[in-house]
């Protein structure tokens, strides 16, 4: 498919017909899913691929001689060039594989943090952050008797840019962020957030996880210090995530974890390690989830990312307008640049309640404070109904969506 | 005074009538929303059960050799639930309460259609009222055994 092509581009049928679980029957309907924002489901082509890899080329790389190892090992070097290109980082080496976002943020804390974090230093994250980019620092600033600082936000859930820029001091000492907003949607300003911090020579980690999928990424353009994101938010396998962090940083880093392949030679007198990304990665890597990875951003590429932002903002817009009109209910993150996340909550009614009534429809949603349980207490609510979209929902699935909500809260008021 | 068998019993007869999940739950909803009153004053933190999405309280009152409880939740399908539990175990002798094997919750299909997060908050307060019956049940023996 074209990029040039945006509006009106998707053929929603034909990309559904990728998705062999949007089939299934729960309850006696229909899936529909709208929890993307905690995970998203998997096309064919990722699919096939873990099971072509097991059938085909299963073997441990990096030190085999013969053909299966090499080609898989082959495969997880393509797909590191892929992440290369697919966030338009200037060289493979700056890709590290992580278990996911939270291995990714953990591995900067423990090796970044413990190695240039100090007493009476401070760590600058954002009110809205999900708690895996609030407890790695909470634990190092602990640890180093440092101090977490955190950039207040408006009602709208938006970061207050000025607010932010006067945290910053002479003891700030990174600034972690994330790129959108697991539980508002918020896109935030993060081209200028790095820049505010860059200004004060303050090294910057965005937090891209509901970022990757949903708009393009160009760390080049972007010019973060560190960005993370998980293959299974974005269409890919579970188990696998991505640290980008420029060379200079990661060459100076302590490894995070020791063992086999991080090494470049193990005496009993001592270890010279391996270099990067090579240095991050010890022990047996997830190859099968690199293969599926490489899908995935395939599957995204081909339906285009430009296609999917204006696609997905179509349904956005739709599903808020005809959600607000649901009695008693409240839009919670109504900032101007946001992705298709709606989180709510109606008037006297618990989200989970609702959550259960609508999983009797057959219809996914997130109950709860999303593991941003500081956002939560921050809004002065004790959490909400999340219904995310994907390339593959419709405005169809937002109506049935729509009646069922309405009938939960006749039922339950 | 029914037996907690028999309150069981009565309980998977009445949910045989609903074909499907949705019946199910609005009838635990009106459940939930005919159980009594919880006093303001109970409300505290350390009357609180804690479930990964909601919160509980409950209150137990030893009387007599029984157990009665009183209970609230903020989520209505759990208030359901509660009043289920307190239909089948206030009232029962603390004996009767600890060794209640609960097979309703299994027979009606509970267990399995709520979540493992949601299902938590059920069991901490199972647990809870367990709990409170055997401490009862020890406090009593050792008077019972410290009179001359």
């Amino acid at each position: 498919m074209p990029e040039t092509l945006t509006k009106n581009i998707i053929d929603v049928n034909k990309i559904r017909e990728e998705f062999p679980i949007l089939k299934r029957e729960i309850n006696g309907h229909q899936l529909v899913y709208f929890d993307n924002a905690a995970t998203t489901q998997k096309p064919k082509q990722v699919i096939n691929a873990i099971k072509n890899y097991y059938e085909l080329y299963n073997a441990n790389i990096h030190r085999g001689v013969y053909s299966i190892s090499a080609e898989a090992d082959e495969a997880y070097s393509i797909s590191k060039q892929k992440v290369k290109e697919f966030i338009n980082a200037s060289r493979a080496r700056e890709i590290i594989f992580t278990r996911g976002t939270t291995e990714a943020i953990n591995l900067v804390a423990y090796s970044y943090g413990r190695q240039n974090i100090n007493e009476g230093d401070e760590v600058v994250i954002s009110a809205m952050e999900h708690h895996a980019n609030i407890v790695p620092w909470q634990v190092l600033c602990g640890e180093k008797k440092a101090k977490l600082v955190v950039i207040p936000i408006n009602n709208n859930g938006e970061i207050l840019l000025r607010d932010y820029e006067k945290l910053l001091n002479k003891r700030t000492k990174l600034v972690a962020v994330c790129h959108i907003s697991n539980s508002l949607g918020t896109i935030n300003p993060v081209k200028e957030i790095i820049q505010i911090a860059h200004d004060k020579n303050i090294p910057v980690l965005i937090d891209g996880a509901q970022a990757v999928q949903h708009t393009n990424v160009d760390v080049r353009e972007l010019d973060p210090d560190f960005y993370t994101f998980s293959g299974h938010k974005m269409y890919g396998p579970m188990g696998i995530g991505v640290l980008y962090g420029k060379a200079e940083l990661l060459e100076q880093m302590p490894p995070y974890q020791t063992g086999g392949d991080m090494i470049s030679s193990v005496k009993f007198s001592g270890t010279t390690y391996n270099e990067i990304p090579m240095k991050f990665e010890a022990g047996t890597p997830n190859v099968e989830g690199a293969v599926g990875l490489t899908e995935a951003m395939d599957f995204i590429k081909t339906t285009g990312i430009e296609n999917i932002r204006e696609y997905e903002k179509e349904l956005l817009e739709y599903a808020s307008e005809k959600i607000s009109m649901a009695d008693g209910l409240r839009i919670i993150g109504t900032a101007k640049n946001k992705t298709s996340v709606i989180s709510f909550i109606v008037n006297g009614l618990n989200a989970l309640d609702i959550g259960i009534l609508l999983d009797t429809k057959g219809i996914a949603v997130r109950t709860g404070h999303h593991c941003t349980e500081p956002l939560m207490d921050w809004l002065g609510i004790p959490g909400t109904v999340r219904a995310s979209f994907a390339v593959y929902n419709t405005k169809e699935e937002i109506d049935y969506f729509i009646e069922a909500l309405k009938k939960a809260i006749k039922i339950l008021k | 005074m029914k037996t907690i068998d028999e309150l069981e019993n009565e309980i998977v007869d009445e949910f045989s009538f609903f074909d499907n999940w949705e019946d199910k739950y609005e009838y635990l909803i009106e459940l939930g929303k005919k159980l009594g009153v919880f006093p303001e004053e109970e409300r505290n933190d350390e009357n609180k059960v804690r479930g990964c999405q909601s919160n509980a309280w409950l209150v137990a009152r030893g009387n007599n050799g029984s157990i009665s409880f009183i209970a609230d939740s903020d989520s209505t399908i759990v208030r359901g639930l509660i009043s289920l539990l307190i239909r089948v175990l206030s009232g029962q002798s603390p004996d009767d309460i600890v060794n209640a094997k609960l097979e309703f919750i299994d027979k009606i299909g509970l267990r399995q259609h709520l979540a493992q997060t949601r299902a938590n908050g059920l069991a901490s307060m199972i647990k809870q009222m367990k709990m409170y019956a055997l401490g009862y049940k020890m406090k009593n023996e050792s008077l019972t055994q410290d009179a001359p």
